[in-house]
C-alpha cells in the first residue's frame, strides 16, 4: 500500500462484507451445513410449515382430479380467451426456475465467489419451478393422458409432431431443461452425498445416502474430470438457460396477435425470468437463513449482491415495457396502437398499472444501499418483485386475448375458484418441496464452502 | 514376507493436514519415482492436477461427441419427420423449413453433451462404485470427505514396497500411515 493511501478501516472505503464469515474451518462449515440434515431434530416451525403446504398440495391434487373428471370449463377461460391462468403460472414459474441456472452456471463462469453459498438451494428451486411450471401446459390441453402425443414416439397412426410449432419447441425446450437443471444439481450434490454418507450414523442413512454419492471418495483423478465435467454443464446450461425463456417467448410472438407479435420478446422475457427469479431466491433466502442460523454462509454481500441483480434486470424490463409502448405507437398499426391504449384505459388497466407499481417503480428504491442492506424490505420487495412478474404475464396473456381484431371477438376473462386453488397448490408444492429439501439434502454446498475456506485462509496467509 | 500377501494389499496410505502439504507430498511422491498413486481430498485442490501429472482427461471429447449426436441426430430426425415420413404442407413454407427445426436442434445438442459429460465422467471415473478398499482405512472413511487430505500409494506401482514405501511417506510428512487392505 502506498503512502496516500487510506488506512483500510477509514471510512473512505466501504468495505465489503465477506461471503464467509471469519473463522470457519473445514470441518466447522461441514458439521454445520451438514448437521441441518443429519442431526438437528425437525423443529415446531418446520412441522408447521410442512403440515401447511402438505395441505395446500392436497387442494392441489383436488383441483386437478376436478378438472380431469370435468375438463377445462370448470376454469375461467373461454373462446376468445383461450390462454388463461394456466399459461400465465407456467410462464411466472419457469421464468423463476432461470435464476438458479444462472447463479450456478453464469456465475460460475464468471468465477464470482459470491455465489457458492447460494447455488445449492437456488438449483433446488430451479428444478421445483419447473416441476410447478410442467403442470401448467399438461393440464391446459384439455386431456393431459394424450400428452405423450406431443413426444416423437413411432406411433401405429404413423404420425410425427410438427416441428415448426412453437408449441413442440416448448415441449422440448423445457424438458431438456429439467433434464439439465437434474444434471447439474445432482453432480454439484455428488461430493456432499458422500460427505453424509460418511457422517451419518444411522444404517439407513448410511445406505441411502451411500447410494447417491455413488461411491465418491475425493481421488484427485475424479475430481480432474468432475471439475472438468462440472465446468463444460456450466457452458451448456447459459445458452440452455437463454434459449428456455426465448423458446416460451416464441408461443407468444410467432403468433401474429396484437402485443405478441413483437421482436423484443425474446431478451425481454429472459430479463424478466431472471428478474421474477432472483426475487425468488431472495423470498427463500431470507428466511432460510435465520432459520437455521446460515447469516455466516449467507452474508448481507450476497443479499446486496442479489438486489442489485434485480435492479439492473428491472431496468431491462423497464426498457422492455417502454418500447413495447413506443414500437407500438411507432409503427402506426391501429391494432398495435390499439392494444396499448387498452393497457392504459381497458378493462384490465389496473392490472397494468399495478404491474407498473411493482415491477418499474418499487425496484428504484434499490438504488439506496439503506434499502439493499435493509432485510426486512428487501424480503417484502422480492415478494412485490414476484407479484409483478406474474401480473406482467396475466397483462401479455389475458390483455391481447381480450382484444383482438374483430370487436365482434372481443371478451372479457376472469378466473375461477380452480383456478386460483390450482395455482395456489402449485405455491404449496414448491413450498413443500423445499421444506423437504433443506431438510434431506444440504441447502449450501458443502464441498464449495471448503474450497472458499481454502481460498480465504490463503487469503489471510498473503 | 510382505510378498506373499501383496495381493490382499490395496496399497499404503498417509494422512496430511493441509492442501498445501498435500500438494507438495503428491510432487515428492512423483519425484521419487511412484507413479501409481493418488490423492484424495475433500474439495478440489487447485494445482494437485499438474502436481500429480493428470493430463488431459477425455470428458471434453465425450461432451463433443454428444453435443454433435445430439445436434445431427435431432437435425436428421426432425427432417425425417417432416420431410420424408410425414410431408404435410404448412401455409405452402418448404417442407424442409430448417429454421423452424433449429430450436429443437440447438435443444437436443445441449441435451446430448449434457448427457454425455455427465455419464461420460461418471464412467471414466468408474463411479458408481458402492465399494473400495480405502473405505477399510478407518480415518479415511471418517475424514476423507471433511477435512482431511490423503495420499495413497498403491501396490500396482512397481516401486511399491510396504515398508519401504510407508517410511516413505513418513519422511515427506504424513502421519497415520496405514496399509490399505482389500478384503
Amino acid at each position: 500500500m502506498s503512502a496516500g493511501d487510506p488506512p483500510l478501516n477509514s471510512p473512505q472505503i466501504r468495505r465489503l462484507s465477506p461471503v464467509i464469515e471469519p473463522g470457519h474451518t473445514y470441518a466447522t462449515v461441514t458439521d454445520k451445513i451438514s448437521a441441518i440434515v443429519l442431526t438437528r431434530p425437525a423443529s415446531l416451525g418446520w412441522l408447521a410449515g410442512f403440515t401447511l403446504t402438505f395441505a395446500i398440495v392436497m387442494l392441489l391434487t383436488v383441483a386437478l382430479a376436478w378438472l380431469i373428471i370435468k375438463g377445462v370449463g370448470i376454469w375461467g377461460i373461454n373462446i376468445p380467451i383461450g390462454w388463461g391462468f394456466a399459461i400465465v403460472n407456467f410462464v411466472w414459474w419457469i421464468g423463476i426456475g432461470h435464476a438458479g441456472t444462472l447463479i450456478s452456471a453464469i456465475l460460475f463462469l464468471l468465477n464470482q465467489k459470491w455465489r457458492t453459498s447460494i447455488n445449492r438451494f437456488a438449483e433446488a428451486m430451479t428444478l421445483f419451478a419447473v416441476a410447478c411450471a410442467g403442470i401448467f401446459p399438461l393440464i391446459h390441453t384439455g386431456r393431459p393422458w394424450m400428452a405423450y402425443y406431443m413426444f416423437p414416439y413411432p406411433s401405429t397412426m404413423g404420425l410425427w409432431p410438427q416441428f415448426r410449432s412453437p408449441l413442440i419447441w416448448d415441449v422440448f425446450a423445457v424438458s431438456t431443461y429439467g433434464t439439465v437443471s437434474l444434471l447439474f444439481w445432482f453432480v454439484g450434490l455428488i461430493p456432499d452425498l458422500a460427505t453424509l454418507r460418511d457422517r451419518a450414523v444411522t444404517k439407513p442413512k448410511q445406505i441411502i445416502y451411500g447410494m447417491l454419492a455413488l461411491g465418491w471418495r475425493g481421488s484427485a483423478r475424479h475430481w480432474h474430470r468432475y471439475q472438468t465435467a462440472y465446468l463444460l454443464l456450466a457452458g451448456l446450461a447459459t445458452p440452455l438457460v437463454l434459449s428456455v425463456h426465448t423458446v416460451v417467448s416464441f408461443d407468444f410472438s410467432i403468433a401474429i396477435v396484437p402485443g405478441w407479435h413483437t421482436t423484443i420478446f425474446p431478451p425481454y422475457f429472459v430479463a424478466g425470468a431472471i428478474y421474477s427469479g432472483f426475487a425468488m431466491v431472495l423470498t427463500i433466502a431470507i428466511p432460510l437463513r435465520k432459520a437455521y442460523d446460515l447469516q455466516d454462509f449467507i452474508t448481507m454481500r450476497h443479499l446486496e449482491n442479489m438486489a442489485k441483480v434485480m435492479l439492473a434486470t428491472g431496468l431491462i424490463v423497464a426498457y422492455g415495457y417502454f418500447f413495447e409502448f413506443f414500437l407500438s405507437k411507432y409503427s402506426g398499426n391501429k391494432f398495435d396502437v390499439f392494444l396499448v391504449e387498452q393497457r392504459l384505459h381497458g378493462p384490465y388497466r389496473h392490472f397494468y398499472f399495478a404491474l407498473i407499481l411493482c415491477n418499474i417503480l418499487t425496484p428504484q428504491l434499490l438504488w439506496f444501499q439503506k434499502i439493499r442492506t435493509n432485510v426486512p424490505m428487501l424480503f417484502v420487495m422480492s415478494i412485490i418483485i414476484n407479484i409483478g412478474m406474474w401480473l406482467e404475464r396475466f397483462v401479455i396473456v389475458v390483455i391481447s386475448l381480450t382484444r383482438d381484431f374483430m370487436p365482434s371477438a372481443w371478451g372479457r376473462y376472469s378466473a375461477t375458484f380452480w383456478d386460483y386453488a390450482t395455482f395456489a397448490g402449485t405455491l404449496g408444492l414448491f413450498t413443500m418441496l423445499l421444506f423437504l429439501f433443506v431438510r434431506v439434502l444440504p441447502a449450501i454446498s458443502i464441498a464449495e464452502m471448503r474450497e472458499l475456506v481454502a481460498h480465504t485462509s490463503e487469503e489471510g496467509h498473503e | 514376507m510382505i510378498h506373499q500377501h501383496r495381493s490382499h494389499i490395496y496399497g499404503v496410505v498417509g494422512e496430511f493436514e493441509s492442501e498445501r502439504e498435500l500438494l507438495r507430498a503428491a510432487e515428492k511422491t512423483r519425484d521419487a519415482g511412484y507413479r501409481r498413486i493418488d490423492a484424495y481430498a475433500p474439495f478440489p485442490v487447485e494445482g494437485l492436477s499438474e502436481a500429480m501429472g493428470l493430463g488431459n482427461n477425455r470428458v471434453a471429447l465425450l461432451t463433443l461427441i454428444g453435443g454433435l449426436c445430439g445436434g445431427l441426430g435431432g437435425f436428421g430426425f426432425e427432417y425425417w419427420c417432416n420431410v420424408i415420413s410425414y410431408p404435410l404442407n404448412i401455409g405452402g413454407r418448404p417442407l424442409n423449413s430448417w429454421p423452424a427445426f433449429i430450436p429443437v436442434t440447438f435443444e437436443l445438442t445441449v441435451l446430448g453433451a449434457s448427457l454425455f459429460a455427465v455419464f461420460g465422467m461418471l464412467a471414466l471415473n468408474g463411479l458408481p462404485q458402492p465399494h473400495h478398499p480405502l473405505f477399510n482405512v478407518e480415518r479415511f472413511a471418517k475424514h476423507a470427505t471433511t477435512d482431511r487430505f490423503f495420499l495413497c500409494i498403491e501396490a500396482r506401482d512397481h516401486k511399491f514396497d510396504l515398508a519401504d514405501s510407508a517410511r516413505f511417506l513418513e519422511s515427506i510428512g504424513a502421519h497415520h500411515i496405514s496399509e490399505v487392505r482389500d478384503d
